[in-house]
């Protein structure tokens, strides 16, 4: 048996592992289902992006905090939210996460941490400031992320938060996930720096920039700096450049791509497939062994979408409940 | 034992006791505290008109001065909220609510539908509102309506210092975000406010002065107005009752049909702009649930639809004036229903 070169045990690249083939096979699977019309509304996949919600996501417990963004889905079944509750939602049914009121956009699970997908670019970072200022009051060393996308990473909102961030010393992680596209718009065409690490020293606050298709890049750097939010270091900086297998939702032709751009991103910037291979060439874990997980994963993803089909429809009784607490 | 103070005196105490009594409520605003970080005085302001000067000695850090950063601090306020807290977060003048609509209307607002009943936001957003300060178009606004119009929000607008003390801790008590608007031309007026600790439910208008030959609904400042009004048609014969709404959202919609089925007359008085207003929200109520009711066309008294003006004659015919709640009685009063 060869030494295990990773920052993690063999139980837990398992478990990276299962997470990220989770998310995926969840994003393929919706790929298909919408295409066929089978679910309503919008839905932003988060397929390739894997290894940074799932890298960031292994530091952290459910009393941590996140807010997500529109493509949340793998943020949410990194965190720990329901696989089965979470299908329900985005098939709108009685049963899921938000009782079929949120739909993709807005899956949620507070138990779990998870603050929240958000339709609005850039809204949860001001929320996860105010995550951060809770656990800081409480004093247990809980962290909260916020995650933007490039676009979003443009908004007053987030801006304005990285500054509050460091005024206030939060322990606050701000993860830009930068997969080159704003929608259709070009990283490139739409922030005018080209680091985000400039970006974050503009407001005194560290930065790192990570290949965000490599997991262990994204672990090890992520593991530091929340680490350091914990013993009170204050807020940093994250910007995973990672690559978006599909278009900015569900429908979108994606012309604005180059010749080819697809096929390259999927051959040689897959994160699940990078991740593989280093597991399996230092001999840590077998290909059998992933395989099998692959196959578990199918399973547990046709069962949820078994179930959410099964599952009732909201009545219109549902309308006009939980608008108020109390009322 | 009740003794008299001004409104910006019951709001700094229900705002010391709520915070003496629970560790969970927290401040936050733009110099609520005041000199930050500076060499001089700490606490040297207690918020732009003094309102939380003297909080800080006692509760320390758990007011926050913050940044010139409306969408941060409101937004970290309902994201503190949503994870345990209860943050009462001060937006200053009303007018600002414009840099941060979105933290309230879309997160604050709708957390606990979208989520499906699974969260709870019990955040407190104090802001000025109303005319009278010679502070112009951008200071000035009573922006009721706007978020009176957003589900998921309560929204609350006190007219003594009574109402201000025991609504403002029902307010930090409740678990749904609350927008809570204060007069700042009531800022100075004093009143019997209890010592002790209390509080007023949501959702009960106060019938503040009793009368059988019309109904005047408002709410705020222009409450005083109308009993100005009131007092002066007296002389003349017309007893008018008048309604001070208190809460807006929710609002006690069954104490004005009440007082309208006694009357037969409605004049709706609202210091917001006319169109979608509060006043035009009553009246289209009574409209649709006590037509029978009404003897004669129901009056509106607001500001005109244009912005507040600065120069001082301009501002004084903008707000509602007593005489012009007392011209609209009339009207009513003549109009008859063929």
């Amino acid at each position: 048996m060869a030494g295990n070169p990773f920052p993690l045990d063999k139980a837990h690249l398992l478990q990276a592992y299962r997470t990220m083939r989770t998310i995926r096979e969840f994003e393929e699977r919706l790929h298909v289902d919408f295409g066929r019309g089978d679910i309503p509304g919008f839905v932003h996949l988060y397929a390739g992006e894997e290894a940074a919600g799932t890298g960031i996501m292994m530091h952290l417990g459910d009393g941590d905090r996140i807010a997500s963004t529109h493509r949340g889905h793998g943020h949410c079944i990194a965190k720990g939210v329901d696989v089965v509750s979470m299908m329900k939602e985005i098939y709108g049914k009685k049963g899921g996460a938000c009782e079929g009121k949120g739909g993709s956009m807005h899956i949620a699970d507070l138990s779990k941490g998870m603050m929240g997908a958000n339709g609005i670019l850039g809204a949860g970072a001001p929320l996860a400031c105010g995550a951060a200022l809770a656990a800081k009051y409480r004093k247990k060393r809980e962290v909260a992320i916020s995650f933007v996308g490039d676009g979003a990473s443009n908004q007053g909102t987030f801006l304005e938060s990285l500054n509050l961030a460091a005024v206030w010393n939060l322990p606050v992680i701000f993860v830009v996930e930068n997969n080159g596209y704003a929608e259709s718009t070009s990283r490139d065409y739409g922030v005018a720096v080209d680091s985000y690490v400039d970006r974050a020293a503009g407001f005194g606050l560290p930065g790192v920039t990570v290949d965000g298709t490599d997991f262990f890049a994204v672990y090890e750097a992520a593991g530091e700096i929340i680490k350091r939010a914990r013993e009170g270091g204050g807020p940093s900086l994250l910007e995973c450049k990672m690559v978006r297998f599909y278009g900015h939702f569900e429908g979108d032709a994606q012309t604005y791509r180059g010749a080819g751009e697809i096929d390259d991103i999927r051959a040689n910037r897959d994160c699940i497939k990078k991740f593989s291979a280093a597991v399996t060439a230092a001999g840590v874990v077998a290909a059998t062994e992933l395989k099998a997980i692959d196959h578990e994963v199918l399973g547990m993803i046709e069962n949820a979408v078994i179930q959410a089909k099964a599952a009732p429809l909201p009545t219109v009784a549902d309308l006009t409940t939980d608008v108020y607490v109390k009322y | 034992m009740a003794r008299k103070i001004s409104m910006k005196q019951a709001i700094n105490e229900a705002l010391d006791q709520e915070m003496a009594r629970d560790p969970s409520v927290i401040c936050m605003g733009e110099d609520i505290v005041g000199g930050a970080g500076g060499d001089g005085e700490r606490d040297a302001w207690g918020g732009v008109l003094g309102v939380t000067k003297g909080l800080y000695a006692k509760h320390g850090d758990r007011l926050l001065d913050t940044p010139l950063s409306e969408s941060a601090y409101i937004g970290a306020a309902i994201g503190a909220a949503a994870c345990g807290m209860r943050p009462v977060a001060e937006l200053m003048f009303i007018d600002f609510m414009g840099v941060c609509f979105d933290q309230i209307y879309n997160q604050a607002a709708k957390f606990k539908y979208m989520f499906g009943g699974k969260a709870q936001t019990p955040v407190v957003i104090r802001a000025m509102v109303g005319a009278g300060f010679r502070a112009a178009a951008q200071h000035s606004q009573m922006l009721t309506p706007l978020f009176t119009h957003i589900p998921g929000l309560k929204v609350v607008c006190p007219s003594t210092p009574y109402d201000t003390k025991g609504l403002l801790i029902q307010s930090i008590r409740d678990n749904d975000p609350v927008i809570f608007c204060e007069h700042k031309s009531l800022y100075a007026l004093e009143g019997d406010v209890p010592e002790q600790s209390y509080t007023i439910p949501f959702g009960e208008a106060n019938v503040v002065r009793e009368g059988k030959s019309v109904t005047i609904v408002t709410y705020a400042m222009m409450v005083h107005r109308s009993l100005e009004a009131a007092a002066a048609l007296a002389k003349e014969g017309v007893d008018c009752e008048v309604i001070d709404l208190r809460t807006l959202s929710p609002l006690d919609i069954d104490t004005v049909l009440d007082s309208v089925g006694k009357t037969g007359r409605l004049v709706c008085v609202d210091e917001a702009n006319p169109r979608c207003s509060i006043a035009a929200d009553v009246a289209a109520q009574v409209a649709q649930e006590a037509f029978g009711a009404l003897k004669g066309p129901i009056a509106m008294v607001t500001a005109p639809h244009a912005p507040v003006p600065f120069s001082p004659v301009l501002e004084d015919a903008y707000i509602p004036s007593s005489a012009q709640i007392a011209a609209a009685v009339k009207r009513t009063l003549a109009g008859a229903r063929h």
